[in-house]
């Protein structure tokens, strides 16, 4: 007992000097630094085991965000649906973004709904860290928890907008083939993509504060540039003339656009997408996903400083 | 007022008889012949090493430089930085270290570091200079920010423990402990903002505690909740020292602070104006 207090006597009498003693005797009883990051494979075992929370923080999330309307959960089905029929007035009927697209109103449905469910994780994950400062400055996680949470609490609202999309793609004349069962792979390719997509978002938005506003206009930027309400490959080469090539790479380079050419390769059954659109979707989930961890990771002490 | 008070007495008509065994457990340790908890073993758990922190602050523009757009782009045509950021140095060069069994009292003025201390214990903001060395992971109580206030007590218990990093067996054992803890009943199936004040604060309390500590950091949570909800906590907060852990105890409340801790640390303007036996720091701060 005497030697640590004469420690301490050091530190606060002799100021500068008394540094030495204190770190040597926390390397005496085996004390750690309060602040370190943990090698990466510990991490992602940390965030395994924050599951639970995760789940319950996106549940509760979800639960909580409707609780204030008088219409409740059901808005969570209100919303697609009203949304499609917006977008359907105004792209299929007033501005006639037909063309010769077959089945037009499924066309467009699945490239919202898919567009949504990455525009929404990536404006989500932008928030998650710099929104839940307080959360971060007062209990122990790994913080891609936060990210994580709002993916998946994106997801749990896809899910629904799923159902409702089903739904329209059938009454439109479409017939659920066995190809439909790849469903849940593409959404599965997609969510790799949106949590790596979002892990990064995250990290920009906790150091960047004026991303939140500038958001919203690259997003619509990427609406524009990923097909949602027109075919890429009849503007770009039918009406624009270009190359058979730009178009190609405005697929396969932009990962929306490759999720929105899966998805309706698979629910519209006249539906022509770039041949090797799978390997993109592929492609960009796994690089998104290790990306992502690997760059949240990396500054991982730092988020909650200010 | 006049509905907390009803909300309180209501609940506290169904609870167990707690209060008299708390009155026997409960001698006032600051009298000469002092348990032998007070006396901390000789291993210390926490070493706070020359820290100094310096956050930045955003949005706390004055009235002066309140920002309309024009101003915004002068600003950044002269190439000055935001007004609205500004740096707080609000940690400079504190150095103590904490034993096992100690309950040290944090006592300042507003805006002396207290609560940033804390949270550099706590391993929660990362020092600008020197370090802090921690045996195991110390825990600021301080689950509320994992709360929402539109659900009920129910999930909240429920999301407040998997955010302290329970399991969910942990979680269904200890779910009807901390409802019985914090005494609000048949109110955990409502959602929290119908919750009064203090009832709120019981929760709180009785979540974040639930959890076994080693370091247990507490930041002005008994200042609410009634008299004898205050008395329950204390006794908690024996039981982790009884454990051998460390407790830190931030409050304005010098009464509380008196009651339970062994030490107190003064800290004022971000450095340690005094640190030893509670009576005589308590005594110092309240004169000066």
């Amino acid at each position: 007992m005497s030697q640590p207090e004469s420690a301490v006597a050091d530190a606060q009498a002799g100021g500068r000097s008394g540094q030495e003693p204190l770190a040597k005797l926390a390397q005496r009883y085996g004390l750690r630094r309060a602040i370190a990051r943990p090698r990466f494979p510990v991490y992602v075992r940390q965030l395994w085991e924050r599951r639970h929370f995760i789940l319950t923080y996106a549940t509760s999330r979800n639960v909580s965000k409707y609780s204030s309307s008088a219409l409740g959960q059901l808005w969570q089905i209100l919303t697609p649906l009203l949304n499609a029929a917006i977008y359907y007035v105004m792209f299929g009927i007033v501005l006639g973004g037909k063309g010769n697209i077959e089945n037009y109103p499924a066309f467009l449905l699945t490239g919202i709904f898919v567009f949504t469910y990455t525009q929404r994780s990536v404006a989500a994950g932008a928030k998650s860290i710099s929104g839940n400062l307080s959360l971060i400055r007062a209990l122990h996680f790994p913080r891609a928890s936060l990210p994580l949470a709002y993916t998946i609490q994106e997801l749990q609202q896809l899910a629904i907008s799923m159902g409702v999309l089903f739904l329209i793609v059938i009454l439109t004349g479409e017939f659920p083939t066995w190809f439909w069962l790849m469903i849940p792979v593409v959404l599965l390719l997609q969510t790799m993509f949106n949590i790596g997509t979002g892990l990064v978002m995250a990290r920009l938005g906790s150091s960047m504060r004026d991303l939140n506003q500038l958001l919203p206009f690259i997003t619509r930027t990427w609406l524009y540039a990923s097909g949602v309400f027109f075919s890429i490959q009849e503007k770009v080469v039918g009406s624009a003339g270009l190359p058979q090539w730009v178009a190609d790479a405005m697929y396969y380079l932009n990962p929306a656009a490759s999720y929105i050419e899966f998805m309706r390769d698979i629910l519209i059954q006249k539906h022509n997408p770039p041949g090797m659109v799978w390997i993109s979707c592929v492609f960009w989930a796994v690089f998104a996903l290790g990306l992502g961890f690997w760059y949240f990771w990396r500054a991982e002490e730092r988020y909650g400083r200010g | 007022m006049a509905e907390l008070t009803e909300e309180l007495s209501q609940v506290k008509g169904e609870e167990p008889a707690v209060p008299k065994k708390d009155v026997r457990v409960h001698p006032n340790p600051a009298p000469a012949g002092k348990p032998p908890l007070d006396v901390p073993t000789g291993t210390p758990t926490v070493i706070v090493d020359d820290l100094h922190i310096v956050y930045r602050v955003y949005g706390a523009a004055t009235d002066v430089e309140k920002g309309n757009a024009v101003n915004a782009l002068t600003r950044i045509l002269k190439r000055q930085g935001r007004p609205q950021m500004k740096e707080v140095h609000a940690v400079k060069g504190v150095s103590f270290v904490a034993y096992h069994g100690d309950a040290i009292g944090v006592v300042g003025r507003n805006g002396s570091g207290k609560s940033t201390l804390l949270r550099a214990i706590a391993g929660l903001l990362p020092p600008h200079a020197g370090a802090v060395y921690t045996d195991g992971q110390p825990s600021l109580l301080g689950v509320n920010a994992a709360l929402m206030r539109e659900l009920t007590g129910e999930r909240n218990i429920v999301l407040g423990c998997y955010a302290m990093g329970m399991t969910p067996a942990e979680v269904r054992d200890k779910y009807q402990e901390i409802v019985d803890f914090s005494g609000i009943d048949e109110f955990v199936q409502l959602p929290m903002s119908t919750y009064s004040s203090g009832m709120g604060a019981r929760l709180r309390f009785a979540i974040s505690s639930a959890k076994t500590h080693d370091v247990l950091l507490i930041d002005e949570a008994l200042a609410t909740g009634d008299r004898e909800f205050r008395k329950k906590s204390e006794q908690r907060i024996r039981q982790i020292r009884e454990s051998a852990g460390t407790v830190f105890l931030v409050a304005h409340d010098l009464r509380v602070i008196e009651e339970t801790c062994n030490r107190v640390i003064w800290l004022h303007k971000g450095k340690i104006k005094m640190d030893g036996d509670p009576k005589e720091v308590l005594a110092a701060y309240n004169k000066g």
